[in-house]
Order: C-alpha cells, then sequence, then structure tokens
C-alpha cells in the first residue's frame, strides 16, 4: 500500500498541468502554401534546402520566417493574418527569382486573410523533361531531355547530371541507396541523357524503389530535380 | 505569550535611535575596487588583464570535447550526439560570434591604462600591448566566422538622445579586417617579450605567429575566393579581391622567417623524446620548457582552472570515472596518414582481390605509416596509462561468421568449447554503445598520461596549445608555395614531416596544393584548423558535398585536397577463431559504416561565412547580410 502515496504527487501534478490551458493569443490559423513554378509547372528539389523567406513588417523588430521548399517544390506555412513580403533567399534555389521593377525587385507581397495558395513564379536554368524511368533485374534506368531555359548573359553550364535512387520517397543527394551520373562535359545531345544505376540488395527486401534524376548546374550550389517516381524492380 | 515578541522590537528600535553618526552608513566598500585603486597597482591590472585573457574566443577548446572534433574527423561515441551524424549539414547561424561587449571591455582597458599615470611606462606598454593582442585576437576570430565586421577601436559611450545612430556602424570589408590584425601584430610586438618560455600571455612569438596566419588566411582567400563567386559581397565585406594575394603571403612570409629566424625567442620543433609517435602526443602535455609552443591557454591543478578533456575521452576501459571514449576518430582520418615512403595507401584490411589480410599483431596493420598517426590516435593494440586499450569486435569463425557481444567485455562459448570466454573488447566497438571506440579508435592527442587526470574531482592541467612552431613552419611553406617558392616551402615542410618519421624529403616539384592541404590537416588534427582551413581555401563544399561515402570512395585518390570527407568510417578488427589453422589467433581487420551515421554532410555556400542575427541588424540597420543567407 505504501506505493499508493507515490500517485498523490503525480495526481496532483497532472492537475495542475491540466489547468495550464491558457495563452494570451490564438495560434495562427491561416495557411499559407503554394509551389515554385516555371510557367506553372512545378520546380523539383531537395528537400530541407531550399526555403523562401517570410518577413512581415509593421511590429519593430524584424524576423524572417522560413518556409522550407519540399522535394515536389511545394511550400507551406501557418501564419496570422496580415501582409507579408515574400523573398527566395539571395543565391538560393536552382533558379533566378524575376524581377517584377526596380522599387519591388523580386519580393511577392501577399496579403493573408484566411487559407491562400500562391505561387512563385521563377526562371530556372534547366527544366527536366519527359524522364523515362525503367526498372528491372536491380538495375533503374532513367532517359531524359534537357531543356535550358536561360540562354542569355546568365546561363551556366550542365555540372552534371546525377540518377538517385532509395528505399523511400525522400530521394537526395544525402539519402539514396544507389546513384549514376555523368559528368556535363561527357553530354553531347541535351535532348538525349540516359543513365543506369545498379541497385544493390535491399534488407529487407522490397521489389520497387523511388527514383529521381539531378542537374547540378555549375556555380549554382541547389540542384534542379525531376518528380519522384516509384519504379518496380 | 505573545507580549515576549516586543521585547526585541523595543531593542531594535533603541539600537537605531542611537545611530546617528553619518558617517557609520558612509564606509568604503570591501568588496568593489575603485578606479585608482586598480589602475594604481600592476597586480590589479594584471588580475583585470587576466579575465580578459580567460574570454579568448577559440573555434575549438580541450574544454569543450566535441568542438576540436567536428567534420567527420571522428565519430562521437555519446547517445546524445548522433544527431550530428544523422542530420546533412550546418544552419547558417554554426560558429556565428558576435561578443561586442568584449571588444567594448579591451578598449575601456586600453583607454584607461593608457592614461594610468601610475604605472611604470614598461609594464603599462606591455600591458597595452597584451590588450591589443586578444583585441586583435578576437577581430581574427570575427572575420574568419562572419567576414567584415565592424571595426571598433574606441569604447563607445550612448548618450540618451534617443538617437543611436551615431552608434551604428557599418560592416568593414574582410580586407581591411585583415589587414587591421596585420598591422596591430606589427605595431605590438615591440612592446612585448621576446620570451620562449613565456607561454600563456601574449609574446612577440605570439604575436608574430597571429600575423602569419592572419596574412595566410587573408592570402588564400583572396587567392581561391575565385572559385566561389558566389561567396563574396559586392562591397567587399565577404570576400577579397585577388590582386591583394601576393601582398599577403608575401607578408605572411616575411613574418614567418621573423620566428624561425629566433629573434623573437628559441623556438624550435619539439624533439626531446625518441618515440616519434610519443613525441608527438608529448607537445601537447609536456609543459616543461617546451620550445614548440608559442601561445597557449594554461591550466593548473587545484586553482579551480582544470578541464574534463580527459574524462570525456579516455578510454572506457578502466577509466577513472564511468565515461570517456567520446572522441572517436574516423578511418577517414586514419587513412590519410602517409605511409613512411611518402606515398599514399589505405590501412590494408584486404588484399586487391578482396581477401583479408591476416595480422599476427593488432597493431601490425598500422605499421610503417607517420608517426602521428599512433601520436594523434589511440591505435588498437597501443597503451595508455600503462593499460593496453581493449578494442576487438570480436571472433570470426571458419566459416565466416562473428562471434560477438553486445555489452563490453560480453562473454560466450565458442563453438568447441564449454566455457564462456570474452568476445568482444572491453573498449568495444560495439554499435550504438556510448564510450566504447565505435569507430574502432580513440584519441590520443590531449589525452593526459597523470594518474587522476581521469577523476572529475581532479581533472586535467593539459594546456590547449593556440600557437606552434610546427604550425608557421607549415604556415611559411604554404606562403612560399603561393609565391612560387617551391624550394623554401619543400625546406620548410620537410622539417615537420621529419619530426614525425617522414625522413625522405618530398623534391621540390612533389609540393603541390593536395600536398600543403593533407599536411596541415594530419599535423594539426584536432587542433580547430580544419574548418577554418577549409573555408579559406574555399574547398568546404567539395570535401562536404552531401553525398554518401561508399566502401569504394573511402579509400580513393587520398591525399587529394577535395576527397570527400561526409561522414566517419570504422575499422573493426577481429580475431580468427579456427583452432588447427595457421591463421587462428590472428587479426583481421573490416572496415565499418556504423548504423548511426545515416546523414551526409553538405558544406553550403551560406557557411562560408556565418548568418548574422537578425537581432543584430535590428538594432543597427547599417549591417549587411552574408551571402547566400
Amino acid at each position: 500500500m505504501k506505493i499508493r502515496f507515490h500517485f498523490i504527487p503525480l495526481i496532483a501534478l497532472a492537475a495542475l498541468f491540466a489547468s495550464c490551458g491558457k495563452d494570451n493569443y490564438t495560434e495562427p490559423k491561416s495557411t499559407l502554401s503554394g509551389q515554385i513554378v516555371y510557367n506553372g509547372e512545378p520546380i523539383g528539389v531537395e528537400y530541407n534546402q531550399v526555403r523562401l523567406q517570410l518577413w512581415q513588417p509593421g511590429f519593430g523588430k524584424l524576423a524572417a520566417i522560413d518556409a522550407n521548399v519540399d522535394q515536389d517544390g511545394s511550400y507551406s506555412a501557418i501564419l496570422f493574418n496580415g501582409n507579408y513580403k515574400m523573398v527566395v533567399p539571395k543565391g538560393r534555389g536552382p533558379f533566378r527569382t524575376l524581377e517584377k521593377d526596380a522599387t519591388a525587385k523580386d519580393t511577392l507581397f501577399v496579403k493573408l486573410e484566411g487559407n491562400q495558395t500562391v505561387d512563385v513564379e521563377v526562371l530556372p536554368y534547366y527544366m527536366i523533361r519527359t524522364p523515362q524511368f525503367n526498372g528491372g533485374e536491380s538495375k533503374v534506368s532513367v532517359a531524359l531531355k534537357l531543356e535550358k531555359i536561360i540562354k542569355d548573359l546568365n546561363a551556366k553550364d550542365v555540372e552534371r547530371v546525377t540518377l538517385y535512387v532509395n528505399k523511400t520517397e525522400f530521394v537526395s543527394r544525402s539519402t539514396n541507396i544507389a546513384t549514376a551520373e555523368i559528368p556535363g562535359g561527357e553530354i553531347k545531345d541535351l535532348n538525349a541523357i540516359s543513365l543506369i544505376a545498379t541497385v544493390p540488395a535491399l534488407v529487407p527486401t522490397q521489389n520497387y524503389v523511388f527514383a529521381r534524376v539531378g542537374v547540378k548546374i555549375k556555380d549554382v550550389e541547389d540542384m534542379v530535380f525531376s518528380s519522384v517516381q516509384k519504379v518496380q524492380l | 505569550m505573545k507580549k515576549i515578541i516586543y521585547i526585541p522590537v523595543f531593542l531594535m528600535l533603541l539600537l537605531s535611535w542611537g545611530c546617528n553618526d553619518d558617517e557609520f552608513l558612509n564606509r568604503p566598500p570591501t568588496n568593489i575596487l575603485t578606479e585608482e585603486q586598480v589602475w594604481g597597482d600592476e597586480g590589479q591590472v594584471l588580475s583585470l588583464l587576466g579575465n580578459l585573457y580567460n574570454r579568448y574566443y577559440d573555434i575549438g577548446s580541450v574544454k569543450d570535447w566535441g568542438s576540436l572534433s567536428g567534420f567527420n574527423e571522428a565519430f562521437w561515441s555519446n547517445a546524445g550526439s548522433y544527431g550530428d551524424f544523422q542530420n546533412s549539414g550546418w544552419a547558417n547561424s554554426s560558429w556565428s560570434t558576435w561578443d561586442y561587449g568584449y571588444i567594448r571591455e579591451i578598449n575601456l582597458f586600453i583607454q584607461k591604462c593608457t592614461a594610468a599615470e601610475k604605472l611604470a611606462p614598461a609594464v603599462r606598454d606591455r600591458f597595452l600591448a597584451e590588450a591589443k593582442f586578444l583585441r586583435a585576437s578576437y577581430y581574427f576570430e570575427l572575420v574568419k566566422r562572419m567576414g567584415g565586421v565592424p571595426l571598433i577601436l574606441e569604447p563607445m559611450t550612448y548618450d540618451f538622445s534617443g538617437d543611436p545612430t551615431y552608434l551604428q556602424h557599418p560592416r568593414a570589408k574582410e580586407s581591411e579586417v585583415y589587414d587591421f590584425i596585420i598591422k596591430e601584430a606589427e605595431e605590438i610586438k615591440a612592446n612585448l617579450p621576446a620570451n620562449a618560455g613565456e607561454k600563456s600571455r601574449a609574446t612577440q612569438g605570439a604575436a608574430l605567429a597571429m600575423q602569419v596566419r592572419a596574412a595566410l588566411y587573408a592570402g588564400s582567400i583572396a587567392k581561391y575566393g575565385v572559385n566561389t563567386p558566389q561567396v563574396a559581397l559586392p562591397g567587399g565585406e565577404a570576400g577579397i579581391p585577388a590582386t591583394l594575394a601576393t601582398g599577403y603571403y608575401t607578408k605572411a612570409l616575411s613574418a614567418a622567417k621573423e620566428i624561425i629566424s629566433g629573434s623573437a625567442g628559441a623556438y624550435a620543433l619539439y624533439t626531446k623524446k625518441p618515440d616519434l609517435s610519443e613525441n608527438f602526443s608529448s607537445i601537447f602535455y609536456d609543459k616543461a620548457n617546451n620550445p614548440e609552443v608559442i601561445f597557449a591557454e594554461d591550466f593548473k591543478l587545484q586553482s579551480g582552472k582544470v578541464h574534463g578533456f580527459t574524462i570525456s575521452n579516455q578510454p572506457r576501459y578502466g577509466a577513472e570515472e564511468e565515461e570517456g571514449g567520446r572522441i572517436n576518430p574516423s578511418l577517414n582520418l586514419v587513412e590519410a596518414f602517409e605511409k613512411l615512403d611518402n606515398t599514399f595507401a589505405p590501412i590494408p584490411a584486404t588484399t586487391a582481390a578482396g581477401a583479408p589480410i591476416y595480422y599476427n599483431e593488432q597493431t601490425d596493420i598500422f605499421a610503417g605509416r607517420d608517426a602521428r598517426l599512433a601520436g594523434t590516435v589511440m591505435l588498437p593494440g597501443t597503451t595508455f596509462k600503462g593499460r593496453t586499450v581493449d578494442i576487438w569486435a570480436g571472433y570470426q569463425l571458419a566459416n565466416g561468421t562473428i562471434v560477438s557481444g553486445d555489452d563490453r567485455g560480453a562473454q560466450k562459448t565458442l563453438p568447441g568449447k564449454t566455457v564462456p570466454e570474452q568476445v568482444v573488447g572491453f573498449d568495444g566497438p560495439i554499435d550504438g554503445f556510448e564510450f566504447t571506440a565505435q569507430s574502432g579508435f580513440y584519441l590520443r592527442k590531449y589525452l593526459d598520461p597523470v594518474v587522476g587526470s581521469g577523476q572529475r574531482g581532479v581533472q586535467s592541467e593539459v594546456w590547449f596549445v593556440r600557437y606552434r612552431y610546427a604550425e608557421v613552419l607549415l604556415n611559411a611553406a604554404e606562403a612560399a608555395f603561393e609565391l612560387g617558392q617551391t624550394a623554401n616551402a619543400a625546406t620548410y615542410m620537410n622539417q615537420v614531416r621529419a619530426r614525425a618519421g617522414l625522413v625522405n624529403p618530398l623534391s621540390v616539384s612533389q609540393i603541390t596544393f593536395d600536398r600543403i592541404v593533407h599536411e596541415r590537416r594530419v599535423e594539426l588534427a584536432f587542433e580547430g584548423h580544419y574548418l577554418y582551413d577549409m573555408k579559406r581555401w574555399r574547398i568546404a563544399h567539395l570535401i562536404m558535398d552531401g553525398n554518401a561515402i561508399s566502401a569504394d570512395d573511402l579509400s580513393k585518390d587520398l591525399g587529394k585536397a577535395t576527397k570527400r570527407n561526409t561522414q566517419p568510417w570504422a575499422l573493426w578488427s577481429y580475431k580468427i577463431y579456427q583452432p588447427g589453422s595457421a591463421n587462428n589467433g590472428k587479426w583481421i581487420y573490416k572496415p565499418v559504416k556504423l548504423s548511426r551515421v545515416t546523414g551526409a554532410d553538405r558544406f553550403q555556400l551560406g557557411n562560408y561565412y556565418s548568418a548574422i542575427g537578425d537581432d543584430i541588424i535590428n538594432n543597427n540597420p547599417k549591417i549587411i547580410r552574408n551571402p547566400n543567407h
């Protein structure tokens, strides 16, 4: 019976915490979401690498709210209603931002009232077109085309094209089980690029993998990716 | 009964009534010193300076075990630290520092010390030079991490007018901060003693060593910054124009020559002990007439200023506390140590055909390598404090199965035997078992061989070396190499290598950028140089490119400056159990990727210069952000 006494402080503690339900503010409820797009087509990136910054002026000291961009180019943030400025931090993303005019530059002004979708239109260096994934005999192959979007002074070369394969839907430079790459210099025709990766034995066994292709552009930190595709082995 | 309380009350009233003397309340405080008292007395000023010395900033120090061993040069065998091997890099704010409070106090010290008439002029000049040394040291730390910062050289005072704009200063150019450090070192050295015996206070040698390092860093940022044009700001707050490179390298070389010539004191490489590995590790704990150490943070037993580095990293088996073994140097680093014939080779675990190589002794696999390997890393089969570290992962049977345990020194019955026996080392390695040598290695650098150093009640007085002569030689070699004086570079570098047992000198044509990068990595491992070196050569994003390391990658391109280093690998040893076979009782080794290592580090371009906090920018809108933030 002695043990019973330990419950008394515990119950008292639980009762104390149960009463801590009140806060001064209601939590933010409006969701701002959208995608990074080029002509309406989403641009794939690596998860947790590219981010958008949301600034809300008018409250004195400023600090950005970061919104990470997901693999499929989507982002979302739960915010209070109000006026926000949305920017891509300088030098981030496998694309150039579009300047609307000299004063606003590339800043997007968002007036948030309730849930809202805002797509961020950008100009990518390259777009991956028609990636065709095929699997079989513990190999994954892909054939794709690369479209060079920026052709003026700001054009950049392809450093390498890499096929990434992983067991789960999260496929990136750091999380993969197999890769195959071709350096930019060896690509003769941007319209006919193909890669084959050999998948090692999977533990526990599974008869499918996820694959995507990434393009590293010279002097650009973030890579542009195709969408993730499930491939049967 | 209640009335009894009135008696003391009346007594107290009576007492306070009697205190009508103004002087009674007007006493000199016994716990505060006045300005006149402080600035009139040498000892008081020195203790004030001691406070400033204690606040010196290091990117890594023996006071914090993890700080010296990042970037996959080691695995951390500490349950709370596995996350560092499961993420993919560093936040933009990593390594940021912005302690203008420290700068203000140094500036106040300089201002008041300059006005202190009661001090003897020679003493006062030395104090001033020391304070300026500390200020330049912190500006050096700031510029390495943040790029150009506001150069505040006078204590500023707010006038409470409501308008603080006159206190807001923009960032100086990165080159201006380096220029300041170099100029300051040049100016103060005349007032500092040329005494190689003084290690914990600023000396001529320390000022010059700082000057060499600063000029070299500036030179390499100027030269290699062109490889990462995105890591620069148009105003020069980050990045240095390439045209300045030669000037900086020239300054670095001439300052290094001043130290090497002996004019700042008799500094030399430490060569007291015949065993070259022991000699190398002794540099860091032998505090008696150590000619190599130029400037160090000193510690003293029973003084309150001690540190627990040995407690955190002592071999777990026979440890003086129930902990230790945290820093496990990675196979990546171990393989970087060359063979004595100046060639690079992986640690030979298998033949070219893939068959395991059998070794009679556990240490044989590391034979014929750079002596600094055993001086930096505690290899399996070597000793610490007279006890052999017990690192082995299990038995391998004839059919290739492994018999091992999941506890330190676990026992199992081997096939054909009846009595259980130990099947895994008391120091591990056991995957995911903290404090065991999970990478197969422990750290030896900085570990204090004195009995009691691993006890929490005693701790260690091993010093933390900030500047040492071997680094000056390597700095000189690099500066000479970049200036095209490759023959001189070879001379400087070969001195350091000969001390490590690499007695065949490198020829002039063998001195390359890769060689210089490699030499610093192995000589200065775990001394807080690795990050800054990778940054200033602009190769950090190539070394840590976010790609996982495969077994094949691991041993390729050893000695190449940009060799991938994104994940720590391990090397586990097994005893062969095959009674009747010639291999029975011999050792084999296997490279292992630990299960706790799941992420691969990627050094982002935004990591080259740490983010300046939003609070700082809010308080001073003249501060501009670093690139890629």
